[in-house]
């Protein structure tokens, strides 16, 4: 299994797409590592730097309908490549969704009350997530906060973060 | 309780239900472009399990970057053909041959009514318009379907988007579809297929389908889908007279894909578009869409013609009509990409290319290019085009660059003005809809 725990990246935004995650002309590549260096490159965010701000990230806390438009895998892979190998937010496009389980990644999907707590009290601070997924719950912690937040994810998605993905899945299985 | 189209189609193609809403179905096809799916293969191949499902079912083309640009897309390029003809795979289409995905598969008449498709492009949507499930997947689930021929969904609830009302002059399927788009949302269709139907649907061709399925994606929606008719038998004829003993015949067959009329819908969308003005998109998401009337005079400095979405003949017919006999504004340069061999040499035969060159367009070869700023005419930065693609993410076409999503006829009409324009003040009475009744 892939790791789920570390430094958490904000970003506050709704609708973060596809091409904002790794723009098409990266697409010619062949290799997932060769995408490494590009993460985030169009996003349109104040503020936001994706050359400093991506650097030893374990987590992503984001808004709504993250990773809208295209199919690329690219776009998990570029995450996957910096180490990144989950996503929280209120909600996702259907593909990267399915994406990052079948990846043997996690997107977490959770209330927009919870979510809008998490920025409003870890945003801007050095907050760290911690994964326990045998418990359903992840620990947020910056030094003055610190707490637990459940969460649900499907016997199937979790069955495909244990096999290491959907391509093993399957394969045992079909 | 009756059933909704995808609903049926699941039915039919249920292997497995692996536990919660999830339902894993066989595939009558997978098809594949040289940017998704060489990784897919270098990992099936990594494995020690480069094989293939069904030959038969698999289709390849080379299309968003063609002819090959560089050594990287070549060996992209390299990397499916030289897989194409390992596995045999007969229905490959390749440099002379190869047109934009969703509008060379149709063509060659490889979807039916009921069945499922995946490909590693989220404009596998455009399927549906046959009465396919049809959906974009990423490279992981290609890889699962060319091996295996599964894929894994949820269970499909639809959304019901009933169209009534007449269609006015200069508007189109991309001006409803984006006015759709509009009233939803970009996520307002997530984990939903949206079913196309009523009146105008009825009376809609096949490529104005495709236009309404394509952009289902750009509203979240796993898939578009429209009910299977005589216009589909009609359409596909050509290839099915084998099969069926007449058109009837195969009508009958295709009803048993048609929806039930006590479907439960998760949504119903009541549209009347009676009054219903040429959109445009006016930011960085499909949702971002204004009348042109509203727009109009807003600067560009390219349009471009082409895309799974409207490169299809009448597409170009449409905007050959609006340019014949004018030029474009010395202000702007213009592009159109016909999307298959076969429209290409269609829209020769007829006299469109040589009104398109007249008029001041640039001509290219059916690709995907610059629709998603691969090749082929990419932006500058604060550059601006009047396109009638899909997507107008923030650098889509190119970083820094803006796209104005828009119909054909508003495309011409905006390359005569040399900014945003109105097609119906260049679109007389007599101008072709391309919706019949």
């Amino acid at each position: 299994m892939k790791n789920f725990s570390g430094r958490v990246l904000f970003l506050d935004r709704d609708d973060i797409n596809t091409d904002e995650i790794i723009p098409a002309k990266y697409l010619t590549e062949s290799t997932k590592g060769a995408l490494k260096p590009f993460i985030l490159e169009d996003l349109k965010l104040d503020g936001f730097d994706p050359t400093t701000d991506c650097t030893d990230r374990a987590v992503v806390v984001t808004r709504n309908n993250f990773g809208c438009g295209s199919s690329r895998e690219h776009a998990p892979w570029v995450f996957e490549m910096n180490d990144i190998n989950m996503v929280v937010a209120t909600g996702f496009a259907r593909i990267f969704r399915q994406n990052m389980f079948n990846c043997g990644m996690i997107a977490l999907t959770l209330d927009p009350e919870t979510i809008d707590h998490l920025f409003e009290q870890y945003k801007g601070t050095e907050a760290t997530i911690t994964t326990d997924l045998e418990a359903m719950h992840f620990t947020i912690d910056n030094n003055l906060h610190s707490e637990k937040i459940p969460f649900k994810v499907s016997e199937f998605d979790l069955a495909l973060v244990r096999a290491g993905g959907w391509v093993n899945y399957a394969d045992s299985n079909y | 309780m009756g059933k909704t189209i995808a609903e049926k189609i699941f039915d039919a193609h249920t292997v497995d239900k692996p536990g919660g809403d999830i339902v894993v179905i066989n595939l009558d096809a997978v098809f594949c472009h040289e940017i998704t799916t060489p990784i897919a293969i270098n990992d099936l191949v990594a494995r020690g399990k480069d094989r293939v499902f069904d030959r038969s079912k698999i289709k390849a083309v080379i299309d968003h970057v063609t002819p090959a640009k560089d050594s990287k897309t070549a060996l992209q390029g390299k990397t499916l053909r030289d897989w194409a003809k390992r596995h045999e795979i007969k229905d490959f289409f390749d440099i002379g041959r190869n047109g934009v995905c969703h509008a060379i598969f149709p063509e060659k008449g490889f979807v039916r009514p009921g069945y499922t498709i995946i490909m590693g492009d989220s404009h596998t949507c455009t399927h549906g318009a046959f009465g396919a499930f049809a959906a974009g997947v990423g490279t992981t689930d290609l890889e699962v379907g060319i091996l295996k021929g599964v894929c894994a969904f949820k269970k499909p609830f639809s959304m019901k988007v009933e169209i009534s009302g007449t269609l006015g002059a200069g508007v189109y399927a991309k001006d409803v579809i984006l006015s759709i788009i509009k009233t939803i949302g970009v996520n307002g269709a997530t984990d939903r297929v949206m079913e196309f139907s009523g009146p105008v649907v009825d009376h809609m061709t096949m490529e104005e389908r495709m236009t309404l399925c394509n952009m289902a994606v750009e509203a979240g929606a796993t898939s578009g889908i429209c009910p299977p008719d005589r216009v589909t038998v009609d359409y596909l004829w050509r290839f099915i007279k084998d099969d069926y003993s007449s058109k009837d015949a195969a009508f009958e067959a295709f009803m048993a894909f048609a929806p039930d009329a006590d479907a439960v819908y998760a949504d119903t969308l009541k549209i009347d578009v009676t009054t219903l003005s040429p959109q445009v998109t006016f930011g960085f998401k499909p949702d971002q869409v204004r009348s042109v009337a509203e727009m109009a005079g807003t600067p560009i400095d390219q349009v471009y013609i082409g895309s799974c979405t409207n490169g299809r003949i009448e597409d170009l017919r449409i905007a050959a009509q609006i340019l014949k006999g004018k030029t474009i504004s010395p202000d702007v340069r213009a592009i159109v990409s016909p999307a298959t061999p076969e429209i290409f040499s269609m829209a020769l035969e007829e006299g469109l290319i040589k009104t398109f060159m007249d008029a001041g367009f640039c001509v290219t070869n059916p690709t995907c290019g610059a629709c998603l700023g691969m090749s082929n005419g990419i932006l500058a930065p604060g550059e601006a085009c009047a396109s009638t693609t899909n997507r107008n993410f923030n650098g889509r076409m190119g970083k820094g660059g803006m796209v104005h999503l828009m119909s054909p006829a508003t495309a011409a009409a905006s390359a005569i003005a040399g900014k945003i324009a109105n097609s119906e003040i260049f679109c007389e009475k007599s101008c072709d809809r391309g919706i019949k009744g």
